[in-house]
């Protein structure tokens, strides 16, 4: 009898703890409830959905592992075009974007006071327009006859001799994706990385040349880094998810929802295509949910290498 | 001889000083490319897109592609200052909830004890890395379960959750000494009241900044438009210019009146984020994740 009496005394405590802090809960309630229905319930649902077949029209039907199964073996494009594009993509738009990041911003940082919003914002304009902004830009910049601009100043410089349809072209589209996302992968991330630098206490540097530390490289390891590990972790988790929305540039490249030859096939458009186009949402289901346990890793892994906390080591 | 040497020592510091400005600014011209062709684009008379070679610059400007676009229609005729009265309307009520619903949260997750705290902002740390794209067809069917497709609401509440909101509010107010509210709670100040009288107005910064970057994410999202919205006179302005976007692909024409467009929605953004640069710096000093 003993443990159940504990049980309900506890219960008993917890309620009372939760009413005696009911204004507390009237303070996150509205945020809460957005959150748990615009965010963790459509999670759980595509987690749901990823298990059935499912064309907006029947009911679901439960298929167990299926669809899982067939994208793991059967579904080609998936496995020839959007999986080796968005990890090409991702290496070089996440981890290369970051450390641009961060270079950058420590550059910026050596600058006097007074000049660095001017480069700041510099740098964070093309992010701060956005990619729909922009994409006038790009598709204007990239047109394929002579009178696109990279077209004409390569022809001009003499490293082409035919203009380049590079927005239909199967062999450039996805290094044009890349550029393209790289030149807004200056976003918030930047920002924090501009404040982490600002925390780092000075006398570190000084302490650091007594104690043996040779050049700013020396100094950017032992010091910079180390000191400014919390916001360089926040730009981390940004830079993670930019580089997951950032799918959505092929379509505006191209205009077309599916690129030539799959060439710009990210893993986030193979999820509209069978969404939008084919009323899979079963399957495309389970395609989201490979991409959003991806990105769940990719944090955890981060979270190991920047976290400044004892227990996540 | 020590004189020579910090003479030496002088020209080399300046020296690398010289080329990290030359460098930067390099970088930063190269950087904004993209944003100084959008504005000569959009003031380009409709003769001067068709010059071979193309010019990068403007020669003679005209206002004629903003009058083209505030005159335009979409083909279903819907007229352009639709879409930009449904973008302001849709962005003004965004930024006000999410501040009013994550500076609520993030008071009671910064300041107040309350049990499961602690598993609510794990989970809030988690959706940090939470982008909307890829749960598409369940936020789709939320929205028609809830029977808010084709209403403002449909446009505006998802925004409401945004855990990277709550979290730099969290961040911000973290370092607001808890003496300042237990000293308001003896002048008998409610709960309601010393977040609004305050806490709020110590965390100014942290609102500003929270409020760019809910203006960017909404007035350019397409999202919403594309999925939840059926009804042409409720798409926003970002949507409407995706379609000014995907028609230039084949089409010189459009160019200039496709670049207004978009200066129009870099401008608000640009505009504001000027004016708040400070606070945002304040802000992202505190944005650190432990």
């Amino acid at each position: 009898m003993m443990p159940i009496r504990r049980i309900v005394n506890g219960m008993r405590e917890l309620a009372y703890a939760c009413w005696h802090s009911r204004v507390s809960y009237l303070f996150v309630a509205p945020f809460m409830l957005a959150f748990l229905i615009f965010i963790i319930i459509p999670v759980f649902m595509a987690a749901g959905l990823s298990f059935t077949n499912y064309d907006g029209f029947r009911f679901p039907s439960f298929i167990g592992f299926q669809n899982y199964i067939s994208l793991i073996t059967q579904d080609q494009v998936f496995l020839k075009y959007a999986l080796p594009n968005t990890l090409k993509f991702a290496v070089l738009v996440g981890p290369g974007g970051y450390i641009l990041t961060f270079l950058f911003a420590w550059l910026i940082y050596q600058l006097p006071k007074k000049w660095r919003d001017l480069y700041t914002l510099a740098f964070y304009a093309p992010s701060l327009a956005g990619g729909i902004a922009l994409s006038v830009v790009w598709t204007t910049a990239f047109s394929g006859d002579r009178v696109g601009y990279v077209n004409n100043f390569l022809l001009k410089m003499g490293l082409i001799d035919l203009p380049v349809t590079w927005l239909q072209d199967p062999r450039y589209l996805l290094n044009i994706m890349i550029l393209v996302t790289l030149w807004t992968s200056f976003n918030v991330g930047f920002l924090a990385m501009m404040g982490g630098l600002a925390t780092v206490n000075s006398e570190l540097y000084e302490a650091g040349r007594i104690d043996g530390i040779r050049n700013r490289l020396q100094e950017i390891y032992y010091i910079t880094i180390p000191s400014m590990k919390p916001q360089m972790l926040f730009s981390a988790v940004m830079s993670i998810v930019t580089t997951l929305r950032a799918g959505s540039i092929s379509t505006q490249l191209t205009g077309l929802p599916i690129t030539p030859q799959y060439s710009g096939h990210l893993i986030i458009n193979h999820v509209d295509d069978y969404a939008m186009i084919r009323y899979e949402f079963g399957y495309a289901s389970a395609v989201s949910v490979v991409l959003l346990v991806m990105s769940y890793l990719l944090m955890r892994f981060f979270y190991r290498l920047l976290s400044t906390k004892e227990e996540a080591n | 001889m020590s004189i020579r040497l910090i003479m030496l020592r002088l020209r080399s510091v300046t020296f690398t000083k010289v080329l990290l400005y030359v460098m930067l600014t390099g970088l930063a011209v190269f950087m904004a490319l993209p944003l100084v062709f959008i504005f000569n684009q959009a003031f380009k008379p409709l003769q001067e897109l068709f010059l071979f070679p193309p010019t990068f610059l403007v020669r003679e400007p005209t206002l004629n592609s903003f009058d083209q676009l505030f005159n335009s229609a979409s083909q279903q005729y819907v007229p352009f200052t639709r879409y930009l009265f449904n973008s302001v309307l849709v962005t003004t009520l965004t930024i006000t909830g999410v501040i009013a619903v994550s500076a609520m949260a993030a008071y009671a997750f910064a300041k107040q004890r309350f049990p499961f705290k602690a598993f609510m902002m794990s989970l809030i740390m988690i959706s940090l890395m939470f982008a909307p794209e890829t749960v598409g067809i369940p936020r789709y069917l939320i929205i028609s379960g809830l029977g808010i497709n084709d209403t403002y609401f449909a446009l505006v509440l998802p925004f409401l959750a945004s855990p990277v909101s709550v979290f730099l509010l969290i961040q911000f107010m973290g370092q607001i000494p808890g003496e300042l509210i237990e000293a308001a709670k003896l002048d008998g100040a409610s709960e309601f009241g010393i977040f609004y009288r305050v806490v709020l107005p110590l965390t100014t910064p942290a609102v500003a900044t929270i409020s760019i970057i809910t203006f960017q994410g909404v007035w350019t999202d397409i999202e919403g438009s594309t999925l939840f919205i059926h009804v042409e006179t409720m798409k926003t302005l970002a949507y409407y210019m995706t379609t000014l976007v995907s028609a230039i692909a084949n089409n010189v024409a459009g160019q200039n009146v496709a670049a207004a467009a978009g200066l129009l929605l870099f401008l608000p953004t640009f505009v504001i984020f000027l004016a708040f640069q400070r606070k945002v710096n304040e802000t992202m000093v505190h944005s650190g994740m432990k």
